[in-house]
């Protein structure tokens, strides 16, 4: 029973988190676009202590030859954590986890993306995770699609990544990594909300089918409101660039 | 880096159109209802050096897991648990399309899938796996052996994999001098304490169409899976979404009223399986075609 007592308390008294949020706020959600110079699209993207920076380039040729498709393009996605990124040091080679990760991200991106515009073209995406505090995939999978628009790759939406947990028989929306690590349960969302599609599901831990509803609820909510920071930092780039234009 | 597959093996068009018109009627190739499982075979220990075994055949797939249960070391920050490891191999005996090398992202997804739904609910009591705290515990390895792939490869692993923990037996060790332990494979002594069983329930979605135990010429056609876990107690356990399309909340819904439904069909059978063991033991042989 040591470890269960040795576990930090994650709601205060008066019911909201370590870290002074409600159950049901986000982190503060920085979007910036473009940050990169050679990347013909980039984003970062905050959560909180969570940063992450994607970087598209493409629709380029496809190399090695053999992973061209004849009527669509192929998307590469690297979902990768720099070895700062974490408390303890994390090794730079991909670890299953990643493995995992890249591949439900880019499942997720598949189905927004107009890939059969470029066929026998490649479109990558490289996720890179800079600091680690919980919900990496997700602020990764936002950063992925951001980065896409900022490429001028026509997609039929964005998708907007979310954790929602479950802490001290709570569900909280956009979990840290204490949050995380002690609590029962982790459910990744990304959704894209302009066309009401759920494209990242994964839950890791234990929740009652009602839970599970009311986390998706929640999540849904929560990626409306990231939703609006990211539309408004891509229009914040072009109308830049349009101003110094005129 | 995960990169968009070719989807194989390719089928002729006109089949790939009839599953689709098929399953507009609420039909399908075989015969099945949308939500009938394909006929499941069971055989327990087929491999008597494991500590623990099982042999699935769903429909066409089959599966051999075996569990090796070894003395290691704990987790630094779970000094008072077993450990437990799970890993998934396809190799290239099981379809013209696998081919020998490291585990590709599709086994490591499956491996990954089992072990969360395994580890989650506490299917397997860790804290009676340690044998000097912090020092000395129980390290239990699941090791899923895809031998022919017919389809629903998740299903049938998880299946067989918490058949295989279940009959799995600890093997006999001595502490020697103080810290020093020999262990005696070929002697048993006790069961791995089990908590619960966990079942995982995979569906294949077509628009608001959902399909359960996909085999694999729809999982050719269809874009987007769902794999739901269930515990004995009707909770979700574990989840992953996998393919490239998306769902809608209310199909999400309905898929996880299904799972609870079909998964709670598939702990009865475990427990039916369990329950007599002795008519399970059968020599290893594979499916006759």
């Amino acid at each position: 029973m040591e470890a269960v007592s040795s576990k930090p308390r994650l709601l205060r008294e008066d019911g909201t988190r370590l870290d002074g949020r409600r159950l049901d706020e986000l982190r503060p959600v920085k979007i910036r676009v473009g940050v990169l110079k050679n990347a013909n699209g980039s984003a970062l993207v905050e959560y909180g202590g969570t940063k992450v920076l994607a970087a598209v380039f493409g629709p380029r040729e496809a190399l090695p030859r053999h992973i061209a498709l004849p009527d669509r393009a192929t998307l590469r996605v690297r979902y990768h954590m720099a070895p700062f990124s974490t408390s303890e040091r994390k090794s730079p080679a991909p670890s299953r986890r990643e493995i995992e990760l890249s591949k439900v991200i880019r499942e997720a991106l598949e189905s927004v993306v107009f890939s059969e515009q470029f066929p026998r073209t490649s479109i990558d995406i490289f996720i890179e995770v800079l600091q680690a505090d919980g919900g990496t995939r997700t602020a990764g999978l936002t950063a992925a699609s951001i980065a896409l628009a900022d490429a001028g790759i026509p997609m039929k939406d964005l998708v907007i990544g979310v954790a929602v947990g479950k802490i001290e028989g709570n569900l909280a929306l956009d979990i840290n990594e204490l949050e995380d690590e002690y609590g029962e349960a982790d459910l990744p969302v990304g959704i894209a909300p302009n066309i009401g599609e759920i494209l990242l599901l994964q839950l890791n831990g234990v929740l009652t089918p009602e839970e599970l509803k009311a986390g998706i609820e929640l999540a849904w909510r929560g990626v409306e409101s990231i939703y609006k920071v990211a539309k408004e930092a891509l229009y914040a780039k072009y109308i830049k660039a349009f101003e110094e234009v005129k | 880096m995960s990169i968009t597959p070719v989807k194989e093996p390719v089928l002729p068009k006109a089949q790939a159109e009839a599953i689709i018109k098929l399953l507009r009627k609420g039909e399908r190739i075989d015969g099945r209802g949308l939500l009938d499982y394909r006929p499941i075979s069971v055989y327990l220990n087929p491999i008597e050096k494991a500590d623990g075994s099982s042999h699935v055949i769903l429909g066409t797939t089959q599966v051999i897991t075996g569990v090796k249960i070894e003395l290691g070391e704990p987790f630094a920050d779970r000094p008072d648990e077993g450990v437990l490891q799970v890993h998934a191999e396809f190799v290239p005996l099981a379809s013209q399309t696998f081919e020998p090398g490291p585990p590709d992202e599709n086994s490591i997804e499956v491996a990954r899938v089992v072990d969360r739904s395994l580890r989650e609910p506490k299917a397997i009591d860790f804290k009676q796996l340690v044998v000097a705290p912090g020092k000395k515990v129980w390290v239990v390895f699941n090791d899923i052996y895809l031998i022919d792939h017919g389809g629903n490869i998740v299903d049938a692993s998880m299946l067989s994999s918490m058949l295989a923990l279940a009959t799995a037996k600890i093997p006999y060790y001595e502490e020697k001098e103080p810290g020093v332990y020999v262990v005696d494979n070929k002697r048993h002594v006790s069961s791995l304490p089990v908590n619960t069983l966990v079942a995982t329930v995979t569906m294949g979605v077509h628009e608001d169409i959902i399909v359960v135990d996909p085999s694999i010429e729809e999982e050719v056609v269809l874009n987007t899976f769902l794999t739901i876990a269930v515990d004995e107690k009707g909770r979700v356990c574990g989840i992953q979404k996998k393919g490239i399309a998306g769902i809608s909340r209310k199909t999400l819904e309905q898929a996880v009223e299904i799972a609870l439904k079909q998964g709670g069909f598939l702990i009865d059978l475990i427990r039916k399986i369990l329950n007599n063991p002795s008519d399970y033991m059968k020599p290893l042989e594979t499916n006759q075609y």
